[in-house]
């Protein structure tokens, strides 16, 4: 781990894989270690609002070895899904397999919220190997339907919202990703984790 | 929505200048779900217009930009315009900016073009009474989170006025002529630029873009160049990162800003220069000057 000021009372905690910041950042919650904001990130968990001792004497406890399984702990959320996006060829080539067996693999993988970002509700999955990252469109659409399923380098994510967007769309659920009136706003939280299942069209 | 309060105590909206929206200290603690924190940009100003007319200090006010905002109060009300120097009208008479202003049944307030500074507050005896979204009545400009922007013709509830408003002669709020300097921290990946970058930041005069918004003060300067190259995976992003995008030049993160982001964060404005930062017009000069040594992280 490595601490990074980001400011008087900010710290970005670094680690060295996706999986350890889940982790870092599924121990920190549910220490309830007081702060204004924790902020998961790709490699990285910010700490915003705590005094750097404060940070200190809470990792020095914090087992490194113990993050990758602390990630498994997270609530299981189905999201069913349409396989019908304009991009599912596309993906199917890139991964190098038909497309009925790109649609076996996505639904066959268990993902992980590892951060949100971009607009509200918006999560970043983890669960498909490195392999299978694949590029940003060359120019972003203009106007993503909301509950279209992206795949962009190693995340899948679901738009909560009518948005330009450049990820690859396999995809789109009826799934309510984001209710502002609710006390669990976001569908897709950090640390959830997320099983797309197959459905055909109006399910 | 009006209800049958507000009815009675509410302000129309006759001009809404370039943007007027509703603001109070924002959702912090909402970020790991992607909703910027947003809030006022001028916490100095937005609380001092509301110690003025006798409101708990962290009731939703109005933020205007660059002024050009008439309201019409229902019925008489205080109110108190703070921020932005700019003239203040009320039914036709001119008034006192920072200052405690009675404005009668009928009659227009008006906050004049801003002539130094870019933000300007108006908090009214009883505070903005609209339902919070998330726990804040703040329009985020980023997200579309909270009330929409405020138009022409709009009409804003407002709660019972409780305080006694507070006598003349507060500070006025934190803009003020001449070259501005912002304290800063080192950024997250300040390693990620070369010294000489570092320097430039520290030493060079920044011109404020007319791109400048609620999310961030964009500026036009020498670039920084980078010593490690790559994309940066995604990160968190704290209120005042100077985040440097692709070409090298720094943008300072206001309220409305992304929650996390793949440029490096190269400093930290200090949180007590925000309120400069809110002030800062198109054109304006800007400096960094760093506060600790980039190794302070350890």
């Amino acid at each position: 781990m490595r601490v990074r000021t980001a400011g008087p009372r900010a710290w970005v905690v670094e680690v060295g894989s996706a999986a350890e910041a889940a982790g870092l950042y599924a121990v920190t919650r549910s220490a309830g270690l007081e702060l204004t904001d924790l902020v998961p990130g790709a490699r990285s968990v910010l700490f915003d609002g705590l005094e750097r001792e404060a940070l200190d004497d809470f990792l020095s406890d914090v087992d490194i070895s113990s993050l990758q399984g602390a990630r498994e702990q997270g609530e299981l959320v189905e999201v069913p899904t349409t396989y019908d996006g304009p991009d599912l060829a596309d993906v199917a080539a890139l991964w190098g397999m038909s497309v009925e067996e790109a649609v076996d693999r996505h639904t066959g993988t268990e993902f992980v919220v590892a951060f949100c970002g971009f607009s509200p509700g918006f999560a970043y999955c983890t669960g498909l190997p490195q392999e299978l990252a694949v590029p940003r469109l060359d120019t972003p659409r203009t106007k993503v339907p909301p509950g279209s399923v992206g795949v962009a380098g190693e995340f899948t994510g679901v738009y909560p919202r009518s948005s330009p967007g450049g990820w690859r769309l396999v995809g789109r659920t009826r799934a309510r990703l984001w209710d502002a009136g609710s006390v669990t706003p976001a569908l897709l939280a950090p640390g959830t984790r997320v099983r797309f299942t197959a459905v055909s069209d109006g399910d | 929505m009006v209800t049958d309060r507000s009815a009675l105590r509410s302000i129309r909206v006759v001009e809404a200048g370039t943007q007027t929206t509703i603001q109070d200290t924002g959702r912090p603690g909402l970020a790991h779900l992607g909703v910027p924190r947003s809030g006022w940009l001028d916490d100095n100003a937005a609380r001092l217009a509301n110690r003025l007319v006798g409101n708990a200090e962290d009731l939703p006010v109005l933020e205007c930009l660059l002024g050009g905002l008439v309201v019409e109060p229902a019925t008489s009300t205080t109110v108190a315009v703070t921020g932005a120097e700019c003239e203040v009208r009320a039914g036709g008479r001119a008034v006192a900016h920072g200052a405690p202003v009675v404005v009668r049944a009928g009659e227009q307030l008006s906050v004049g073009a801003a002539r130094g500074g870019a933000r300007c507050y108006l908090a009214v005896a009883g505070g903005i009474a609209v339902d919070p979204v998330l726990g804040s009545c703040a329009t985020d400009t980023l997200s579309g989170t909270g009330p929409e922007v405020v138009q022409p013709g709009t009409v804003i509830p407002v709660g019972p006025a409780r305080g006694t408003p507070a006598g003349e002669g507060q500070q006025l709020s934190a803009w003020h002529a001449g070259p501005r300097v912002l304290r800063c921290w080192p950024g997250p990946r300040a390693d990620w630029f070369t010294d000489e970058a570092l320097t430039t930041l520290a030493t060079s005069s920044y011109v404020v873009h007319p791109d400048s918004d609620r999310v961030g003060l964009r500026l036009s300067g020498p670039p920084l160049e980078r010593s490690v190259e790559g994309e940066l995976p995604s990160e968190g992003i704290v209120l005042g990162a100077v985040q440097v995008p692709g070409d090298g030049r720094p943008l300072v993160f206001l309220s409305d800003h992304p929650t996390t982001g793949g440029y490096p964060v190269v400093a930290v404005v200090d949180p007590r220069d925000l309120s400069v930062c809110a002030q800062l017009r198109p054109g304006d000069e800007v400096r960094f000057r760093p506060l600790a040594p980039r190794d302070a992280a350890g």
